[in-house]
């Protein structure tokens, strides 16, 4: 009785979230399907490690943080373009998308520096 | 009288002791080889003026007829050098030195041009350099040219504007501004100054002669000298013409003196033994490795040896090395710096001094002069001379006595002389002796210097003698540099014992009793050497006597080891050992097939993504239309493309300065683009907004 009530609990609050969510307008819904890509492949990069070992350690790191950083990124974005969010209300999206990509790319060559 | 002698001996003998003995030699045929080789011309001629001077000079000096035919080829540029009317003042001097020598033709007009030129520059000279050559081409010309009347009017104005650039340390300065005096520039001075005095009509003002005088005396204060009397005169400042060797600034001078000795009658009462010191200083040199230094050295010996009134004789020895069993004789012979023959003159053995101790002996023995080689031989060695080394002092006595007043011998001229001989070894015998009693158990005679191979054997209670006698040729005691006894154990350790005298007897007991603990307890066979040599003995020898079976008690514990061995020399420059390098185990690598199927895995979350876009379904819609906003906005993203791209460049193969170059040019094409595409569409999203 308990169980399936807290089953039915569940399945409504994830049936809820699920149509709230389709409420979102499209362009954060693109942010936030990349941040799930860029963890996912952070992700597996992790699963590799604890497989093969960690060396070169730094080739891991820059691969695990060059998704990380551009997952942060990404979610500083969406925090800054959605319409929702009175904090950002005068900033133009414009001016939040450049500094999004200025900052992946500075974030990339730092990447790219540290792969080795 | 014979008592204040022995005084003055006494006297001389302190200083003799501390006096270091140089022997020079007069110039010889290696100047003469040496000055063919140096000055060999390329192509018929010398190049410059002065090189050709300096070359004709040496030859003529040192009596080469020239070899090489230059006569027509330097004619020619003496001609050219005459004529030509953008000469300095220094290419006709060096012309008409060289023409002192050729006495080639010489066009008369170009001749008086070239006088009036050289007097204007005299009248208008005020720097050394300017006086010495406008003076030098006159005095040139005088001597070449007869018919041409070069005599100076003003010249005890000249005499003194020269003199004022002088200093009160006897050197000369080379012009008013410049503050550096120099020997070489004295030199120069003295050469322009005698120039002035033998072409002045009327003569001279005798006082100005005597403060000549009184400044070539000054120039002999600073003198550099070495213990053994040589002299040279050295710069201490580095001067406007460069660095000045001690040879070319002493040979400047010497020319200088040698030039006022010449253009005046009066005695300039120079300081003889700094000329001799001057003469030793340019035959010291040797033979010069350059043509510069070679002209220079001749030069000045040329200078000196004409001098009046003091000129150097140098006592020569062809060897210092006398052996008393060949029956060598000790030769010296009397020379001028040139080589040639000395006036009549007899030359005195008068002291022997031992090399390295106080001891002498007065000798006053006359050599014997033979007439056939020019050498004066001392017949026989003085009675008390054995095998050494000793020092022995020459004197010079005249057989004319005006000569003493002309020629600067030096007094006492000390050599070191080597009197060798070979020494004779006898009642060579090694014997191993009874500790205890004395008595000897083994005794075997020795051959010295000869083959040798006794087989002794001893204990540690035991002890071993060696003993020779060594004496000279004349039967007197001979105690040489090195007399050692080695021992030499089959491990290599060896150990080296002095072997003293008592007189004649040389002898060495070794005590094996005492030395056990010395010989680190090894027990075995040992080597035995013996050395005796020394630099005055012929027959010195290092030799291998045999082996001694040493029978010593074991090593207690606490022992000292002997010394480790030292390597073969030889394998020191062979191959060393082979180093095997111990390298940090590489790191475990996962297996190639599960790095691909990861690889393989990362790409999956990018398919999902464009999948998830692709269900999104996003548009282009807000692309922009118009023909320019488009352009921006395709820019925009060909440089976020071309960033990427640099950055997979600078992971290839670039470096991170030229990636941050380039990046640094794409970032601001990339700003602009941007600014304007990102402006242009949030000016159409406001006014969307607005509308």
């Amino acid at each position: 009785m308990g169980r399936s009530a807290t089953t039915k609990d569940a399945h409504a609050l994830f049936h809820s979230l699920r149509s709230a969510y389709a409420a979102t307008p499209n362009h954060l819904k693109i942010i936030d399907l990349y941040i799930l890509f860029a963890v996912a492949t952070a992700v597996i990069q992790v699963a590799y490690m604890a497989i093969v070992g960690s060396f070169p350690f730094n080739s891991f790191l820059s691969g695990v943080l060059s998704c990380v950083g551009t997952a942060v990124l990404a979610v500083s974005l969406r925090i800054q373009v959605n319409k929702d969010n009175k904090e950002f209300k005068d900033l133009p999206p414009e001016r939040a998308f450049a500094d999004f990509v200025l900052c992946n790319l500075v974030l990339h060559l730092v990447i790219i520096n540290f792969l080795g | 009288m014979a008592r204040d002698f022995g005084f003055l001996i006494l006297a001389v003998l302190v200083l003799a002791a501390t006096c270091e003995s140089a022997v020079v030699s007069p110039v010889s045929e290696s100047h003469r080889s040496a000055a063919l080789e140096l000055f060999s011309p390329a192509d018929g001629s010398y190049g410059s003026l002065e090189e050709t001077y300096e070359a004709l000079k040496t030859f003529k000096v040192l009596g080469i007829e020239k070899k090489h035919d230059i006569r027509t080829s330097s004619c020619a540029s003496v001609a050219d050098a005459l004529k030509s009317t953008s000469s300095a003042l220094k290419d006709f001097v060096d012309a008409l030195r060289v023409n002192s020598i050729l006495k080639c033709e010489l066009n008369s007009e170009a001749v008086r041009g070239i006088q009036s030129k050289l007097k204007d520059s005299l009248n208008g000279a005020n720097s050394l350099i300017d006086f010495y050559y406008s003076i030098g081409g006159l005095v040139l010309l005088k001597e070449q040219i007869s018919e041409v009347d070069v005599h100076l009017g003003d010249a005890d104005r000249i005499f003194r504007s020269i003199k004022a650039l002088g200093q009160s340390d006897g050197r000369w300065r080379l012009s008013s501004n410049n503050p550096e005096s120099s020997n070489n520039a004295a030199g120069i001075a003295l050469e322009a100054l005698a120039g002035v005095i033998s072409l002045a009509t009327p003569q001279i003002d005798n006082s100005l002669i005597t403060t000549l005088k009184n400044d070539i005396l000054k120039l002999f204060d600073g003198i550099e000298r070495y213990d053994d009397g040589t002299c040279y005169f050295d710069e201490k400042l580095v001067g406007a013409r460069g660095h000045q060797s001690p040879l070319s600034s002493s040979a400047s001078v010497v020319r200088g003196i040698a030039a006022i000795a010449a253009a005046t009658t009066e005695t300039l009462n120079l300081p003889g033994e700094k000329i001799l010191g001057l003469a030793k200083f340019f035959l010291g040199v040797g033979v010069p490795g350059s043509a510069h230094d070679l002209y220079h050295q001749i030069d000045a010996l040329s200078c000196l040896e004409n001098i009046r009134e003091s000129t150097p004789l140098i006592l020569s020895l062809p060897a210092t090395v006398i052996s008393v069993t060949k029956k060598d004789q000790l030769k010296v012979r009397a020379s001028t710096v040139l080589g040639s023959p000395a006036p009549t003159l007899s030359v005195r053995l008068m002291q022997i001094f031992v090399s390295g101790s106080k001891d002498a002996s007065v000798i006053d023995q006359k050599l014997k002069f033979d007439a056939a080689s020019g050498m004066h031989v001392l017949e026989t060695l003085p009675k008390n001379i054995d095998v050494g080394s000793y020092i022995f002092s020459f004197e010079v006595i005249f057989h004319n006595p005006e000569h003493k007043k002309t020629y600067v011998s030096g007094g006492r001229t000390r050599v070191l002389v080597h009197i060798t001989g070979v020494i004779k070894t006898d009642n060579a015998e090694i014997v191993i002796l009874d500790g205890d009693r004395g008595s000897v158990e083994t005794q075997k005679k020795l051959k010295l210097p000869g083959d040798n191979a006794v087989a002794l054997s001893a204990n540690h209670l035991q002890k071993l003698r060696l003993s020779f006698d060594l004496s000279t040729p004349f039967g007197n005691v001979f105690k040489p540099h090195q007399a050692f006894l080695k021992l030499r154990h089959e491990s290599g350790v060896d150990h080296i014992f002095l072997v003293g005298n008592s007189g004649k007897k040389f002898e060495i007991i070794l005590d094996f009793l005492g030395l056990v603990e010395k010989f680190f307890y090894l027990s075995g066979r040992y080597d035995i050497q013996l050395t005796v040599g020394d630099a005055d003995m012929e027959n010195s020898f290092l030799q291998p006597l045999g082996f001694v079976e040493l029978d010593l008690p074991d090593a207690p514990e606490k022992a000292t080891r002997p010394p480790p061995q030292a390597v073969d020399p030889y394998s020191r420059y062979g191959p060393k050992a082979e180093i095997s390098h111990i390298f940090r185990a590489p790191e475990k690598r996962p297996a190639k097939e599960l790095s691909l199927a990861f690889l393989g895995l990362v790409l999956v979350p990018f398919f999902g993504f464009l999948a998830g876009l692709a269900q999104l379904g996003p548009n282009l819609k807000n692309f922009p239309k118009s023909t320019v906003p488009s352009t921006f906005a395709i820019l925009f993203h060909l440089g976020i493309a071309a960033v990427l791209a640099l950055y997979a460049l600078f992971w290839l193969k670039l470096d991170l300065f030229t990636t941050l170059k380039a990046l640094g040019l794409l970032g601001m094409f990339l700003m602009f683009v941007g600014h304007k595409t990102l402006s242009h569409l949030a000016s159409t999203s406001s006014k969307l907004k607005s509308v």
